[in-house]
Parts: C-alpha cells; structure tokens; sequence
C-alpha cells in the first residue's frame, strides 16, 4: 500500500507580506512528496489554526517576519488546540527572522522547531521526515 | 565607436586568440569555459573587447553626465559636487524611540532621515485594531495620528532635512502629515523635501502591503499626484520601487524591467488625468536593490536612467530636460544578508553600497549586519552608516564621474539589461493592448508579475540547494557557531503606551470635526473627486490612519490576493 502523504499546512500570520520563503518551501516540499497547502497572505491566528485542523495536518509551518511571533504563535496554538486539533502530534514549525533569544522561549511554548534564513530546504524536508515520526511514535507508545 | 577597418582587424585578432591562445590553455588547464554568468542568469564571455560594443555609439548611448540619455548620472559632476544622501531607513517602537534613534544616526554624519513604519501603520490599522496585536513598533514606528508625528519631528527642522517614508497604502495620510508639520513649523510648503514611497503596483506585484484593488489604489496615487505638483513641488511624490521586487526573488532584470514597467503606468495615469508631465516628472523617483553581482548591479543602474530618459522623451514627450532624469535611492539588497556568521554581512554590505555609488545613486540605505535576525542595534546601524561614509571619504571613487564607464564590459552588460528589459516591457505593452498602464494592470490580474518572480525565487533556491551557487557561511565554509551579537529589543510596553496615547487623543479631539472630514473623504471617493483635500482636514483634525484607511475601504473595498505559489 501507497504510504500516506505528510500533509503541510504553510500559513502567512499576521500582517507581514515577505511570502518568498514560504513559498519557495511550498513549491519544494510538494516536489518532495509532501501534500501543501498554503494559507495565502494575512491569515489571523484562527485562520491558520483552523486550516490545521480542517486539513488534519501533519505539520503546520508557520512564517513570520515581522518580529510578532511571540504573540501570533503561542495564540495559533493555542486555536489549533480550541478547534479540537492536537498539537502534540503535529510538528509545529517555525520560519523567518526570529531572535536567538527568542527560539527557546518559542520552543517552551510547543514549537518543535525554528528555521532562520539561509537554513537549506533539505534540512528542513529531513528535520520533518525524521521527527515526525519519533512525534508521532511517541505519542503512540505511551 | 572605431573605424571599420580597426574593427575588422580587432574581430580577427580575437577570433586568432580564442583559438590560439585561450583554448590551449583551457586544454592545458583542464579549466572549464561554461557555466559562468550573472546572479541573473547573463551568460558572460572570459572577456570583452571594443567588437563587443561595435554598435555602441559613443555620443548616442553613452554621452556626458548630465546630458540625455544620462547613462553617466543625472548631474555634470556627481560627486564632486555633492555626495549621495546617506539616509538610514530606520524607526521602532513609539515615536519618541524613533526620534531619539534618527537624532543619533543625524549626530553620526547621516544625512537625510527614511521612515520605518510599523505594519499595522504600513497595513492602515490602528495600534488598537485586533488585527495588530504582537506588531505595533516591532518592524517600525507605530504612527496613529498627527500626534505621533508631533513627537517624531520634535527638534528636527524640515527645512534643513529631507525625509523619506516607506508607505504606501496610507502614503497620502503621511503626505499630509508631514505638511501639517511644516505647517507647525512655519516651514513654507514649497520648501519641504523628501519621498513617500507611494508605489502600490510594486506591492500587488511583491511586497504584499495590500489594502485596497489595484484600479482605486491608482486612482489615489494620481490624486497625491494632483495634490502634491501644486502643494509640495519639491517632494518625491512617488518612489517607483524596485528593490521589493527584487527582494521577492526576481532577477535584476525583471527588477530594472517591471519597475520601469510600473514608472511608464504611473505616468500614463497621471497623462490620463490631465496632469501636465513636465509637472510631475520631477517628482517621480525610484528605488533600486543593490545586490551581489556587482558589475551587474552597475549596468542596471547605468540601463535604467538611459531607458527611462528615452521613456520621458520620445515616448511621453516631455521637454524639459530635467523630466528624463531618473533619479533614484538605493538600498543593499536584505535577501543576501545571511543569519550565519553576521559579521560577513558588513562585506557584503560593501560591495553593494560600492555598486551603488558606482552606478550614480542619489541615496543609499545600507543594510546592518545583523538584520537577519532583527531589527539593527545601534553598534550595527553604525556600522553600516560608516560604510557609506569610508566609500565617500576614503575610497577615492567620488572623484571621477561614471569610472566605469567605457569598460567593455560594462558597457556591454549594460546594454544587454537594456535590451532584456525592453523584451518584458514589450511584453507588458501587449497585454494591455498598447497602453502600459491596462498591461500592468493585467499583469496584476493574471498573475503575470507575481509567477515571473515565484519562478526565479524558485530557480535561485534550486541552485543554492544544489551547490551551484555558493553563499559563504550557508552552503560553503560554513562552521558550527554562537551568536554572539547584541539584539536589538522593541521594549513589550510600546503597543500598550501606544493604545493609551490613541485613547486619549481619541477623547480629547473635535470628533464632530473629524467625522466630518472623514465624511467628505467619502463621498470625495466615491464621486471620483481628489481625495487629497479631505485627507488633509482629516489629518490636521487628528483624525487616526486606521478611520481614514476604514473609510476608503468602505468605498473601494478590500483586496485579497489570489494564491499563487
């Protein structure tokens, strides 16, 4: 039987409009086997969790440079979980100009991890293909 | 540019060489003769020689600086006579935080100040809109209300500097309030200078600031127009912009041929309404990307003023020779700017700001190392300000208008950008059926621009993916590292203190003014009349971005851009 393709949820939150990265990574995990499906520009917090959700993501990555991630993704989260998603077997990902400082706190808040620019596309496609399993697995196990 | 017969026996000496000389010693070296070219894909040749440029005629296509076509730069003596502007794009936080960063960046030599806007301001939000909670000051200064210009020009007189503001949608709010200051100040309309960036065929094309559809946002843009020839004639009224473009992952081709593409739309709009183009054409300005591949970046800025020289002349028939300047502002290109090892950035930075400088800029912005991962700390905007300042006082390179001029190799690349860049706009001018501003426009609505860009920002990131192009520290020569630079940090309190500050003007102003200001901006928009007027009354009666911005959406609706990966 055919493996299940990883599905992506690719969100723009908040008002900032640098979609080139975002949309690069779409074009390139869809080559790599992966199913996408991007949000499109100025999503709010709900929005984004909401197309997690209603698109059972594996993975939701969510890109921001405009310096407000610490509010727009603890809430994303946080609506992924009020919509009856589960973060805690989702690989939630962050991308864009994020503070070194900023990474741990984002990480205690469930971020799985955070891509800064320049990071390879191939990191980020083995970063998913290993840890979501061991996410999953883990779950599973318990 | 040289006799025949001296042509014919270049030509022959060449072709004896490549055969004789150069292939032995490829053959020799086992070195390989393929795969080189420009950041933008130009196949480039091992050298270039006068047959290179046989068709270049020297007086026709390169000529003096100062005189058309002003390949050379639009003043007879550059630098000699007068520096570019050094002008730091630079705001955070709350208006004071801004004012106290631009008084610093004045004392430390720069020269002219440029306007980072908050998104929520960038985006027509007020600082208590839902929509703009976590983002007021972080990527610029939140501005709500004349108020908050009050305090960011507190000690800073508008006739002795210039000001340039980042905005678009909300460009003709910030217009007015930079009037209204000089207002305050008692510094005559006529004397205020500075640009508001004022391009939204740019954001529907890349940069995303998007508030209302591409035909209204027009329409404003050419009331700023009408407004701003009368009101304020020596302001930039408009900065035809490149650099988002580019920043988006174009090639700097399609940078040189879509901003010019955008220019040519803006003026046709603005003949459209009747505005006299000898008017207006001193008011136009442009904005360029300064990006790695410099010899490159020289003959885009070199194309760009012979094209759109041409443009103004013998396309639109402007007569004044003053109207076929390009004058334009160059920032570093953000894209190069790695997160790892920051401190590369500064050479990066370099070689930029120099390609800038080299092409004839009239100001230049260059990029902090460390804005890979924030906003720039103070050590780093000093940084990047003193880079400027070593070029202009050190370098040597100010002395001699164009030095590069006359370089076959320049002079071939920059006829090459030319060339490709009149292929697109041809392109344009097709699909809009002859006229540049419907082609654009099209472009807008077919997704033309924004799948030109995609597909090059793909191509680039396919051959940083498979080791064809090399970005040192990121795919070579890379090293396990700390960071160990300052960031700076947007105080938390700001978005807090900022909704306070709106309530109060809020409370404290003639509302009955304001609404009916904001009233005639409505029906102003919806009878096709000059929006400008109203603006301005709304403005001066603290009336807020976000309800000016509100009313035009009532009129004009909101625009939601198709997804296009």
């Amino acid at each position: 039987m055919e493996e299940k393709k990883i599905r992506v949820v690719l969100a723009k939150v908040g008002l900032d409009g640098h979609d080139r990265g975002v949309k690069v990574l779409a074009r390139f995990l869809r080559d790599a086997g992966f199913e996408v499906i991007y949000t499109g520009l100025h999503r709010t917090p709900q929005e984004v969790a909401r197309a997690a959700v209603d698109e059972d993501a594996d993975v939701v990555g969510i890109s921001l440079h405009s310096g407000a991630h610490m509010t727009l993704v603890p809430k994303t989260i946080q609506y992924i979980k009020e919509y009856g998603g589960k973060p805690e077997e989702m690989l939630i990902l962050v991308g864009g100009i994020i503070p070194n400082d900023d990474i741990p706190k984002l990480k205690e808040l469930g971020v799985d991890e955070i891509f800064i620019p320049g990071t390879p596309i191939s990191t980020i496609i083995e970063y998913i293909r290993e840890n979501l399993k061991k996410k999953k697995g883990s779950i599973n196990e318990r | 540019m040289m006799e025949k017969d001296e042509m014919l026996e270049i030509e022959a000496k060449r072709r004896e060489w490549e055969e004789k000389c150069y292939k032995d010693w490829l053959k020799k070296t086992k070195a390989k003769d393929e795969g080189f070219e420009s950041l933008s894909g130009i196949e480039l040749k091992a050298i270039y020689d006068p047959s290179d440029v046989a068709h270049t005629d020297f007086l026709r296509d390169i000529g003096y600086p100062g005189e058309f076509p002003f390949t050379r730069g639009v003043y007879p003596n550059m630098y000699r006579g007068r520096l570019w502007t050094m002008r730091m794009f630079s705001g955070f936080g709350t208006a004071e935080d801004t004012n106290k960063r631009w008084k610093m960046l004045l004392r430390e030599g720069e020269t002219g100040l440029s306007t980072a806007f908050d998104f929520p301001t960038l985006m027509g939000l007020d600082s208590d809109d839902p929509l703009a909670d976590g983002e007021v000051g972080k990527v610029g200064v939140a501005v709500d209300t004349l108020k908050d210009f009050e305090i960011l020009f507190d000690g800073i007189p508008l006739d002795k500097i210039s000001t340039s503001f980042t905005i678009n949608p909300p460009a003709g709010i910030i217009l007015a309030m930079y009037t209204a200051i000089a207002d305050m100040q008692g510094v005559p309309r006529e004397e205020i200078r500075g640009t508001i960036q004022n391009d939204m065929l740019k954001e529907f094309h890349a940069q995303n600031t998007l508030v209302l559809p591409p035909e209204p946002s027009v329409k404003i843009i050419v009331d700023i127009f009408e407004w701003g020839v009368e009101n304020v004639p020596k302001f930039n009224l408009i900065s035809i912009s490149g650099y988002h473009i580019r920043e988006a992952g174009s090639t700097a081709v399609q940078e040189l041929a879509f901003t010019i593409a955008d220019g040519m739309a803006y003026v046709e709009a603005a003949i459209e309404r009747g505005i006299d183009i000898d008017k207006l054409a001193p008011q136009l300005s442009f904005f360029f990307n300064s990006h790695n591949d410099f010899f490159e970046e020289v003959a885009k800025f070199r194309a760009a003023r012979r094209m759109w020289a041409k443009i103004m002349r013998d396309i639109y028939g402007a007569k004044n020779p003053r109207s076929w300047w390009m004058k334009f502002h160059v920032q570093t290109a953000g894209c190069s700017l790695t997160a790892q090892q920051p401190l590369n950035n500064i050479i990066r930075t370099t070689i930029q700001a120099l390609a800038a400088v080299l092409g004839g800029c009239q100001s230049l912005h260059t990029n902090s190392f460390d804005e890979a991962w924030a906003l720039p700390s103070e050590e780093a905007v000093r940084v990047a300000l003193r880079t400027q300042q070593i070029i202009a006082y050190e370098s040597g390179v100010t002395s001699v208008v164009d030095p590069l001029g006359g370089s076959w190799y320049v002079e071939w690349l920059t006829n090459k950008m030319e060339e490709l860049a009149w292929k697109y706009i041809e392109q344009i001018k097709k699909m809009g059926g002859g006229s540049m501003l419907r082609g654009v426009l099209k472009g807008i609505e077919n997704g033309f621009f924004v799948k030109e860009i995609s597909n090059a920002a793909a191509k680039y990131q396919r051959e940083v993916e498979e080791g064809k192009r090399f970005i040192v520290g990121v795919n070579k020569f890379t090293i396990e590292e700390e960071l160990k630079i300052p960031i700076l940090k947007v105080d938390p309190e700001v978005q807090r203190r900022q909704i306070e500050r709106l309530r109060k003007i809020k409370a404290e102003r003639d509302n009955s003014s304001v609404k009916e200001a904001l009233d005639w901006i409505k029906s102003a928009a919806e009878n096709n009349e000059n929006i400008m007027p109203a603006v301005f009354e709304a403005v001066k009666n603290y009336a807020t971005v976000g309800e000016i911005i509100g009313t035009l959406k009532k009129v004009h609706g909101t625009y939601r851009k198709p997804i296009i990966v």
